[in-house]
């Protein structure tokens, strides 16, 4: 063989290496830029994505924050409440998506939104719906639940936007 | 630590692996081509064995590919092309030297023996991949393969089978065979590492007095640590090995660092290493020689000493020199100049012949198959899986420090083999026994799970749904995609004899989806965790 041919073999070869390794990464992209992460702390209202049903059809694509973050309600119950978010506390950014049942809120491991918190009992609050209204009742926790900064004792109506304050955490129902 | 959720969200069938096949491919043309052109620059003509050697590559490859999309279809699409890659050059490089000899009147089979353990390497990967249904199933053997460990670090010792072989007694011969017990000691360590440490961590980084603003441990939390650490010792001092006595040190640390994110095991690591490193070189002439070769290589009196001259050190120099840029081309160089350019120095035979361009690509291999690993312990959702996967990307990372430092005089020089490339059955089998737990573990992270994770949007409830009863029912409970999967038990719940420290901390308790509703919506979001340590 000819010092071209070995030459090109040599070079060759290199380049063969670097695009294995430059497509290995490619394979890694989402990895290196897509994925974002979500700090609680310091964060506001994190957007939400009510992803009903018929949302199916989000990709693998990884470039969720740049998904539009007005939220498009649930087609059954247009006016009423469709999500419990928590606005405040360790928490903070977590939905729980309304349904016609009742949501436990606490530290126990049975209840609907498991609050990591000291300052919330095991069974501390309980927001249901009757009669097309959602309601507050504390479940005698120990460091009570607020309305607007007052503690409220029984069953109180509870309209969409107000924040309930629930040991460190604040959650509030939005449409 | 944070948790990190798999990209494959919305898609509930299984994932094409067509990633891995392409680069497969790739990797395949790496091996064979580089095979070609060894025959092609040593003899103008393809090498004997060639037919063999690429459809034993290609039968391999194919076959683990299968294996994982049986088996693992979740699993890291990058690890096993890259690690074929490896092992291909490296087959190559092998094959290379033997063929080298054979020229020049010195025959060797190590080209032949070596693929005969790749086939088995990939063998073991495989079963690995095969029978381990759930990598946590190995937490329960934690101290099971503490002793394992033990045994395999003492075996060397023991008067039959142990041998001595240029000095270092870490080699035993069982029916015929020199195994290097350490190299599966350390997967042992790893798993024992792990289990223990997902246990004990928390009384291991907040029980303890302070000291200098470092949390020290309590000592007896440090047991079974200061076991493992004594035989590390016993290993540098008994087995005269200083790479594998290093490897278990650094194993060992790393992994504390990662279970309590305390820097003070770090700081209290390098100062018991500084001391043991200090004590080792002015006690022991062979650690000193060492010292000697790593600082002074071209001094005359220490490139001619015998035993322990600089003379190998230097001639990988200049055969890294003698490379250059782009390398002399396979089969061009002299590689054979070098003692044992096979297996300790295949790094400078790599190096003359591909030159620095193809040493650094060889390098960003194993950066992206260490990468894949610390991220398949990031995205893990179990603490076990987070630390074994941590510790054995870790390990695989140090070994790699340890070689090459050595050839390139960063650190003194030290018997170990690169992963996947140098020559050595043991290693190489260890080594691809690690892949098959890093892929078994990276499909259990990124397969998707029906439980929702902290800060996560939780699935949407119909309104139609369910009228009736509470909602908190059992999290996760069969959903229709875990149902369909199967073999899903992993990501399931603690009803499956799980220890539930293994759960991630759970605070969205959704109704099972109805309607086929995705469980998986929204799990792109990765929750920075940084203020809470449990998992």
């Amino acid at each position: 063989m000819t010092e071209l041919t070995f030459t090109l073999l040599r070079l060759g070869f290199l380049v063969l290496l670097w695009v294995f390794v430059f497509a290995a990464i490619g394979v890694l992209r989402r990895d290196l830029y897509g994925t974002k992460i979500t700090a609680r702390k310091g964060r506001g209202t994190q957007e939400t994505h009510p992803a009903t049903g018929a949302t199916p059809s989000r990709g693998s694509a990884p470039s969720r924050g740049a998904a539009p973050s007005a939220p498009t309600p649930a087609a059954p119950a247009p006016t009423g409440p469709t999500r419990l978010v928590v606005t405040a506390g360790p928490l903070r950014g977590t939905t729980v998506p309304l349904s016609a049942s009742s949501i436990l809120l606490g530290r126990a491991p049975s209840c609907t939104l498991v609050l990591d918190d000291d300052y919330s009992s095991s069974r501390h609050a309980r927001i249901f719906p009757q009669g097309g209204t959602w309601y507050v009742e504390d479940l005698g926790s120990t460091n009570g639940t607020y309305i607007n900064d007052r503690r409220i004792t029984g069953i109180e109506a509870l309209p969409p936007g107000v924040g309930v304050r629930v040991g460190q955490s604040i959650v509030e129902l939005q449409r | 630590m944070a948790t990190v959720e798999p990209h494959t969200a919305a898609s509930t069938k299984r994932p094409s692996r067509r990633a891995e096949a392409g680069l497969l491919v790739l990797a395949l043309a790496l091996g064979i081509g580089s095979y070609a052109s060894v025959g092609f620059g040593l003899m103008d003509q393809l090498p004997d064995n060639f037919l063999l050697h690429s459809l034993v590559l290609v039968v391999l490859a194919v076959g683990a590919h299968v294996v994982l999309r049986i088996k693992a279809p979740y699993a890291d699409q990058v690890i096993l092309p890259v690690t074929v890659a490896l092992n291909g050059i490296g087959l190559a490089m092998i094959g290379r030297i033997a063929i080298g000899g054979s020229i020049v009147g010195s025959p060797s089979d190590l080209a032949t023996k070596q693929l005969m353990w790749t086939v088995l390497g990939v063998v073991a990967a495989c079963g690995v991949v095969w029978l381990l249904r759930d990598h946590r199933t190995l937490r329960k053997y934690s101290y099971t393969a503490m002793i394992v460990g033990l045994v395999l670090v003492v075996l060397p010792l023991l008067p039959v089978i142990g041998r001595n072989i240029n000095g270092a007694r870490i080699w035993v011969n069982i029916a015929g065979m020199s195994l290097q017990p350490a190299e599966f000691a350390k997967i042992a360590f790893a798993i024992f590492f792990a289990g223990y440490l997902v246990t004990n961590r928390d009384t291991l980084a907040l029980a303890g007095p302070k000291v200098l603003g470092l949390q020290l441990p309590r000592l007896r939390d440090l047991g079974p640590l200061v076991i493992v650490w004594a035989a590390s010792l016993a290993v540098l001092i008994f087995e005269r090995d200083l790479g594998t006595s290093l490897l278990f040190f650094g194993l060992f640390v790393a992994m504390l660092y990662i279970a309590t994110e305390r820097f003070s095991w770090v700081a209290i690591g390098l100062s018991m290493f500084a001391v043991g490193a200090v004590v080792a070189a002015s006690a022991f002439p062979h650690v000193q020689a060492r010292v000697d070769v790593w600082l002074n290589p071209l001094a005359p009196e220490i490139f001619g000493r015998d035993p322990g001259g600089s003379g190998q050190l230097v001639g990988g120099m200049f055969g890294l020199a003698n490379g250059g840029l782009t390398g002399t081309g396979w089969g061009q160089g002299y590689p054979r100049l070098v003692p044992y350019a096979y297996s300790d120095f295949i790094y400078t035979s790599l190096g003359e012949e591909l030159g620095l361009a193809g040493l650094l690509a060889i390098l960003v291999m194993y950066l992206v198959l260490v990468e894949r690993g610390l991220r398949t312990a990031i995205g893990v959702r179990d603490g076990f899986g987070k630390l074994l996967a941590g510790g054995l990307a870790f390990v695989m990372a140090w070994q790699l420090f340890v070689v090459i430092g050595g050839i390139t005089r960063i650190i003194p020089l030290t018997g170990l083999t690169m992963p996947f490339v140098a020559q050595g059955g043991s290693s190489l089998l260890a080594n691809w026994l690690v892949v098959g737990l890093l892929l078994r573990i990276s499909d259990n992270a990124r397969r998707p799970s029906s439980l929702p994770v902290r800060g996560q949007v939780a699935p949407s409830q119909t309104a139609t749904g369910p009228s009736t009863g509470p909602q908190p029912v059992a999290v996760g409970a069969g959903s229709q995609e875990a149902v369909e999967a199967g073999e899903a038990s992993a990501a399931v719940g603690p009803s499956r004899g799980a220890p539930s420290q293994d759960l991630p901390t759970q605070v969205v308790r959704t109704d099972r989806p109805q309607d086929g509703g995705d469980p998986m919506t929204g799990a792109t979001e990765i929750i920075d965790d940084t203020e809470r340590k449990n998992l």
